[in-house]
């Protein structure tokens, strides 16, 4: 799944005007819409398959029911201000298609949380918008995780004033907790986030699986939807089976801040889930730290022949090559490749991926964080899968236990035996 | 037929009061230490993780900083002559608890106040107060201050070794408390020792003289 052939629908969060295909100019100033981030009237609206333009007229989406209105402009462009919480959740809360989709951390709750869904936004707490960590610098906002993690180096307003506050440590520094207790000494290893978020996804449900292998099917030869237990949609005959979840406890990696992704050149082993991307860190790293994240799974088409991920084109006319116009993955299969420019087989299939958000909003109030107990523990420990530190308590010593316990049992059952030697004994004597 | 036919028991003052102190104390230190280890090292759970660790941490501390007293009081004392080794009537010592004390003979090396440790006891306490109890001290001061090994140049040590090598020792200790607490038993009645250890008295067998290896005293060992 990917961008190629799709652009009119994905760039509808882009802050770029008209990303419509390739074609598009990205040094091109004039195409920067600065009012999707800037304005505050809360009425801009964007039209979900316009490349990121707003409407000239009244036009019905029929994705979602909704007549999409031309902005009023004057309105909308003097009511411009520093970025609101609504700005940003306008795209950050809404990825994948909608609302709690991509993030198991970002979604609409997040707009007006209380402090017990995040100790920092909570309205009813320090009522911290966006901006107040993803601080910016010439608009280049900081944050950004892929190919650059968001701090390079581990610097605290402490030390430097002009530093951004990008990280926990920015404000809080790398021994935030009462001297002398153990969390300090915790902070070389474990990223805050794995203590203080105990889990995601805590007001609203998030996507965990999306499974597109099941797409096309239709009732009374239509397209329809089902929903499931949490009033989220569970089937969509354009998008397959979607499973969510609801205070989900967050998977561990070793992470130094980047993430890496499968291109649509890497070859994939179709005989094992393929992660689409994964955090990378390893625990020898001084950088690297255990840190939570959401894994959302699901099953995507690829090249049986050329072993590679594949895009379909989506997004299109009733008359195009869209999946969502014919419903047949050979046609949208052939379309969004050729448009991607990149080979494309015919030969195709489902293959299991995975695809990891990293967990770090909805930080919880400092009662409700992770107690020592969750992970050095050797059952279900938190970090069971996690390789490369000796954790207390969920680790110990098969050789030196078994030694040990038979030297622990043989005194046992020495001074035992002796014991019974000197009972006999001395009744004997007394008989 | 038992020991008190044949002798005639004497009651001596065996341990000072610090001696019973100090070892009440390391004795509760480590009981606590064993208990709050073992489930640290995830054996059970009975204060759960954080509260074992925390109460492990404080007590090993206070075990440390009370040891050196001890260390101090032995060297002052010269209560340190107690713990050199010999193998002088090594061999009849373990004939007498392998065989003798079923038969209900006289202990071959009777306690006095000078020579209260047998030669089996010389070797089990010197290997334990200054090999094994340092060692276990020593893994576990290394273990707490695990975050300061890089700033004190000790970042090629295994966090995996040093808890291995303390949770030996805890296993080596356990099994040596298993031994010492069914040896108290074996005194000329079952709670002799133990009463020794609580008001320091103790009765043994009179005997006439104590033998020259014996004795602790300044002018022996200097001779």
């Amino acid at each position: 799944m990917s961008i190629h052939s799709n652009e009119a629908r994905c760039t509808s969060c882009h802050i770029g005007y008209g990303w419509k295909d390739k074609s598009f100019d990205f040094t091109d100033a004039s195409k920067v819409d600065c009012l999707v981030c800037h304005e505050h009237t809360g009425t801009y609206k964007k039209f979900p398959a316009g490349a990121g333009n707003p409407v000239k007229e009244p036009i019905l989406f029929p994705g979602d029911g909704i007549t999409y209105l031309p902005p009023e402009w004057n309105k909308v462009a003097q009511s411009v201000g520093r970025p609101t919480r609504e700005n940003c959740g306008v795209c950050h809360f809404y990825g994948g298609g909608g609302d709690m989709i991509k993030h198991g951390d970002l979604d609409s709750s997040m707009t007006k949380p209380n402090k017990a869904l995040d100790v920092h936004m909570g309205v009813d707490g320090k009522n911290f918008d966006c901006t107040r960590c993803h601080t910016t610098s010439a608009h280049q906002v900081a944050g950004r995780i892929y190919s650059t993690p968001a701090a390079t180096e581990r610097r605290t307003l402490v030390q430097d004033d002009l530093t951004p506050r990008i990280t926990c440590e920015s404000c809080h520094t790398a021994t935030p907790h009462k001297p002398g207790v153990k969390a300090n000494d915790h902070t070389d290893k474990v990223a805050c986030q794995t203590c203080h978020i105990p889990e995601f996804a805590r007001a609203l449900p998030t996507k965990m699986r999306w499974d597109w292998s099941t797409a096309g099917q239709k009732k009374d030869g239509k397209p329809y939807k089902e929903k499931g237990p949490l009033g989220t949609t569970v089937y969509d005959t354009q998008k397959g089976n979607f499973t969510w979840d609801k205070n989900v406890k967050p998977q561990y990696f070793w992470y130094s801040g980047r993430i890496d992704a499968v291109s649509l050149k890497d070859p994939v082993d179709p005989t094992q889930p393929v992660a689409l991307n994964w955090p990378v860190g390893r625990p020898e790293d001084p950088n690297a730290r255990i840190a939570p994240f959401k894994v959302h799974t699901g099953k995507q088409p690829y090249d049986t022949v050329n072993k590679t991920m594949l895009v379909p084109h989506l997004f299109g006319p009733p008359d195009s090559a869209a999946y969502w116009a014919k419903y047949d993955w050979q046609i949208a299969l052939e379309s969004g490749m050729k448009k991607a420019g990149l080979p494309f087989s015919g030969q195709f299939d489902f293959v299991e991926t995975s695809y990891v958000f990293p967990t770090t909003h909805m930080v919880a109030p400092k009662e409700k964080s992770v107690s020592c107990n969750e992970c050095h523990t050797k059952e279900n420990s938190r970090m069971a899968n996690i390789k490369g530190v000796y954790l207390p308590g969920r680790d110990g010593n098969k050789v030196i236990e078994v030694l040990g316990w038979v030297a622990v049992l043989g005194s046992l059952a020495g001074v035992l035996l002796h014991a019974f030697g000197r009972a006999v004994s001395r009744r004997r004597k007394e008989g | 037929m038992n020991a008190n036919d044949t002798c005639k028991m004497v009651n001596i003052y065996l341990y000072t009061r610090y001696e019973r102190f100090w070892h009440w104390l390391q004795s509760a230190l480590i009981g606590v230490l064993l208990v709050t280890g073992f489930e640290a090292n995830g054996l059970y759970t009975l204060f759960g993780f954080k509260t074992a660790f925390d109460i492990h941490n404080f007590v090993g501390i206070t075990w440390l900083i009370a040891f050196a007293f001890f260390v101090f009081w032995v060297f002052t004392t010269g209560e340190w002559r107690q713990y050199i080794p010999t193998t002088k009537k090594m061999l009849l010592v373990v004939r007498y608890y392998m065989y003798g004390i079923f038969r209900g003979e006289p202990h071959p090396v009777p306690k006095r106040k000078d020579a209260k440790h047998n030669p089996l006891q010389r070797l089990v306490y010197l290997s334990l107060a200054a090999f094994l109890l340092p060692v276990q001290m020593l893994s576990g001061l290394l273990y707490w201050t695990y975050n300061s090994w890089g700033a004190w140049g000790l970042a090629w040590l295994s966090l995996k070794v040093v808890a291995a090598v303390h949770l030996a020792g805890g296993f080596a200790i356990l099994s040596f408390l298993i031994v010492h607490i069914y040896m108290i038993t074996t005194g000329h009645s079952l709670g002799a020792h133990t009463r020794a250890m609580i008001c320091g008295w103790e009765e043994v067998e009179e005997r006439e003289a104590i033998e020259d290896w014996e004795i602790k005293s300044r002018a022996k060992t200097a001779a």
